[in-house]
């Protein structure tokens, strides 16, 4: 393989930004038929390396190279032109557009008059299509199609070019598991054609299942590349953070106090059903479950988010009615929500505005925010949180996730919650912030916070719960104590009446 | 490596162009007519902006909080007439607060349909520049409306008297932007308006009630509008019933002028009324330098498109990429 001309290869790039080297004399090549992962911390300049080959920035340094052609990269679509596509994250389709439409947009098939051969695009769609093996045709409406499968639909529009390299990033966010294997079946198709897999994840076991070399970036470094065959979890942590990673199950067992929230019998339509469950003082319990469950959901409830259409709530002891996250605020139910930049934060606010919004009307002094008051309640958290910052004035837009979503879990615990409900705590953070607050979620239990946890990573529910809730379907199937739950148990649980599928 | 070796004009362009298109404006201004920086020329400006800029106080809370408001000048239309009318009817005393209370109403009725009823700012305000528009020629009748005794009346005071030596629509042009800027900049209900406007999703996660913030802001627009109409009807004593109309854009276009942006969460009261006075400024050079002044309806609607584009350059540092 190493006598192969690279599909791809970029060269001594270097890329500054004012007051800051982002991308330092990076350098790496992807093989044709070669699934190249590319990994990094947060903030290590995978995203603008990534921003340099589509031609939205330009370097100040090195160069690209495609099929030994150096080549300026000027924008996305002449990027494309030259065999570079990329699959983003975000998905950018049409949705009100067909299949066909949207793989074709900007280049339709016309016949006379300039009006559209639509035959001939359903025909080379369908053609595409085939080849990914996909369950849906030309015409159907993209709006209509799942996730996973629209992104199939940008796959497919990959294919319409020749291409050299594709760039995948974090493609498996938002798939389920069986969605993911026909990625991957579509991977190594891609593969088998001769086609350079850029794979951008965080994800260590996909890592390991699909690519065949791995490299690291961290603080804008190329830090090595890697033979997958060759290495482990461990060694590319410690390329990624200079550190190694605690990946341990919680076996913490302190004393329990009261019951701080209590649920009986809550549904809300066919969200989820008949759902009872206890959490203590001190106690973390998990959530977990496929995307879709119910989870989410019930935490929106419980936040005010949403009126439940049956069952009781129960703080403390007493019955309670939420009607709106404020009063949910008021009678201590706090909630870390899934979405950090759409639910968590106001990106283009400083770290301590963000932090003190909750209570930012009881914070007065006179008629006036005390903002004394204010810049000692974020020193505090940002120390206790080890919030990375400047200082308070920084926008939160320009932290990383890691530091981030700690200013929005700094910004509940500031409020002193009874039960806090934690969504999703370290979706897209690297692994070096994401087991800061595992850490984190422990320590407030054995302070005697109440705690869920909602999450759709195993090792994450398994690392930081007392007692893990399964979930299928909108209904609660076991609840496990941290002793008697295996992987195998819990996967079970949360596949339903399917367990064989799942395995 | 020297940094300054290569200056990137687009980049500095985009940061800084409102300001560089400002200090072209007014080397140019001055080179064509002298009279243009003199003391009396920059205090006529400012007194005539005065009116403008009450309004456009209001305004920067609906933008700041991510909504619009093109009602305001058909509101002020309809202020300026109905204290001119019952002027007349039950005199200056009874008739200020009961205008107040009609144009609050308003507001109230605008601010329930976009916080409570979440319609759409622009659709709602939009059709409420028109239905106010109606409201008023029903009212007048469609006749101008004047006041009988113009000599007798302490009405005047609003809008033609001096207070230690300064023109009172400046003064409270003044007095209402340092209150008002500093509940924007310095009250709990300013933080939640830049909360809202910034994410109104994450605002309401954080237990901010949303509609209430935006309904006051819509409240405090209506408020600034009736100051406006009230300083118009004094200033005049008599108006037509269109006094107000076309305001609404020149409005807006000092907002984002001053650099608020059109999606909300950003701005200042502080930059609003620079934004006031720049355009006071470009309008009266114009005619200065002897242009017709219905020129200047075309030059303000390059102006707000020049701001737009500009406030777009300056988020992503260059005057023109692929991307948005």
């Amino acid at each position: 393989m190493t006598d192969q001309t690279p599909a791809l290869r970029l060269e001594g790039i270097v890329k500054t930004f004012p007051g800051v080297r982002a991308l330092d004399n990076v350098s790496f090549s992807v093989l044709p038929g070669e699934v190249h992962a590319l990994m990094g911390e947060n903030g290590a300049g995978k995203s603008t390396l990534m921003k340099v080959l589509g031609g939205i920035y330009q370097p100040d340094e090195g160069q690209i190279v495609v099929s030994e052609q150096p080549t300026v990269m000027t924008s996305p679509l002449q990027a494309k032109s030259k065999g570079i596509v990329f699959i983003h994250q975000e998905l950018s389709l049409a949705e009100e557009l067909t299949v066909a439409e949207n793989i074709y947009l900007g280049e339709l098939p016309k016949k006379a008059f300039g009006l559209v051969d639509w035959q001939k695009l359903y025909a080379q769609t369908n053609v595409i299509l085939e080849k990914l093996k996909v369950g849906f045709d030309a015409k159907t409406r993209v709006g209509d199609l799942s996730i996973a499968n629209q992104q199939m639909v940008e796959i497919a529009r990959a294919l319409t070019v020749e291409a050299k390299a594709v760039i995948f990033d974090e493609p498996t966010a938002s798939l389920t598991d069986a969605e993911k294997v026909v990625l991957f079946d579509v991977i190594s198709d891609l593969q088998a054609h001769g086609v350079g897999i850029i794979y951008i994840s965080h994800r260590m076991e996909e890592i390991f299942k699909i690519t065949d070399r791995i490299s690291v970036l961290r603080d804008g470094q190329y830090r090595g590349t890697l033979k997958t065959a060759e290495t482990n979890e461990d060694e590319v942590t410690q390329l990624m953070i200079g550190r190694k990673l605690d990946l341990s199950r919680n076996e913490t067992h302190h004393d329990l106090g009261a019951v701080a929230l209590e649920v009986r019998d809550l549904s809300c339509g066919k969200l989820f059903r008949n759902i009872s469950f206890e959490v203590r003082k001190g106690e973390v319990v998990g959530f977990y479950g496929l995307v879709g469950a119910g989870r989410t959901e019930i935490a929106e409830t419980l936040f005010g988010l949403r009126e439940p259409t049956g069952g009781d709530i129960l703080l403390n002891g007493e019955k309670v009615h939420v009607s709106s996250p404020a009063d949910a605020i008021e009678k201590g139910i706090s909630l870390v929500p899934e979405d950090r930049k759409g639910q968590g934060l106001v990106l283009g606010m400083n770290c301590r505005d963000n932090m003190t919004l909750p209570q930012v009307s009881d914070l007065k002094a006179g008629p006036f925010v005390a903002e004394g008051a204010e810049i000692a309640i974020f020193d505090q958290y940002r120390d206790r949180l080890d919030i990375r910052t400047p200082g308070w004035k920084q926008l939160v837009g320009n932290l990383s996730g890691g530091n981030q979503q700690k200013i929005v879990i700094g910004k509940w615990l500031s409020m002193h919650p009874d039960v806090l409900i934690v969504d999703e705590p370290t979706r897209g953070i690297d692994v070096g912030s994401k087991s800061e607050i595992h850490n984190l979620i422990r320590e407030l239990a054995s302070q005697g916070y109440a705690v869920i946890v909602i999450s759709s990573e195993m090792p994450e529910v398994l690392r930081v719960s007392d007692r893990i809730v399964a979930m299928y379907s909108g209904e609660i199937i076991r609840t496990f104590t941290s002793q008697e739950v295996t992987e195998d148990n819990l996967i079970q649980a949360i596949s339903g009446i399917n367990p064989e599928k799942a395995a | 490596m020297d940094r300054f070796s290569k200056f990137d004009l687009g980049g500095f362009l985009a940061r800084q162009g409102i300001l560089v298109a400002f200090a072209l404006f007014l080397v140019g201004f001055t080179i064509a007519n002298e009279r243009f920086l003199a003391p009396d020329n920059v205090m006529g400006v400012i007194r005539s902006s005065a009116i403008l800029g009450v309004m456009a106080l209001g305004v920067t809370f609906v933008v700041i909080s991510g909504n619009l408001d093109l009602s305001v000048g058909s509101m002020m239309s309809f202020s300026t007439i109905v204290v001119l009318d019952l002027h007349d009817k039950i005199g200056p005393t009874l008739a200020i607060p009961s205008m107040y209370a009609m144009v609050l109403c308003l507001g109230a009725f605008i601010g329930f349909l976009v916080g409570y009823l979440k319609l759409n700012s622009l659709i709602v305000t939009l059709g409420m520049l028109s239905a106010i528009h109606g409201l008023t020629l029903t009212y007048s009748g469609g006749k101008n409306m004047d006041i009988a005794d113009k000599e007798g009346t302490w009405f005047s005071f609003f809008g033609q008297s001096d207070v230690l030596g300064i023109p009172v629509p400046i003064l409270m042009f003044a007095l209402l932007a340092s209150l008002l800027g500093i509940i924007l900049a310095k009250t709990p209900f300013g933080r939640k308006v830049y909360a809202v406007g910034g994410n109104g999703t994450a605002a309401t996660f954080s237990g901010i009630r949303r509609a209430r913030v935006v309904f006051t802001c819509y409240i405090l627009s209506a408020l600034c509008v009736a100051t406006a109409g009230l300083l118009q009807a004094s200033r005049s004593l008599g108006s037509q019933n269109t006094v107000g109309q076309g305001l609404e854009l020149e409005v807006l276009a000092a907002v984002i002028l001053g650099g608020a942006s059109l999606l909300g969460g950003s701005g200042t009261i502080f930059k609003t009324v620079i934004g006031v006075l720049i355009l006071g400024f470009i309008q009266n050079g114009l005619l200065l330098v002897g242009l017709q002044f219905y020129v200047q309806y075309v030059v303000t609607w390059i102006i707000i498109i020049l701001a737009v584009w500009l406030d777009i350059a300056a988020k992503r540092g260059k005057l023109w990429s692929p991307i948005a």
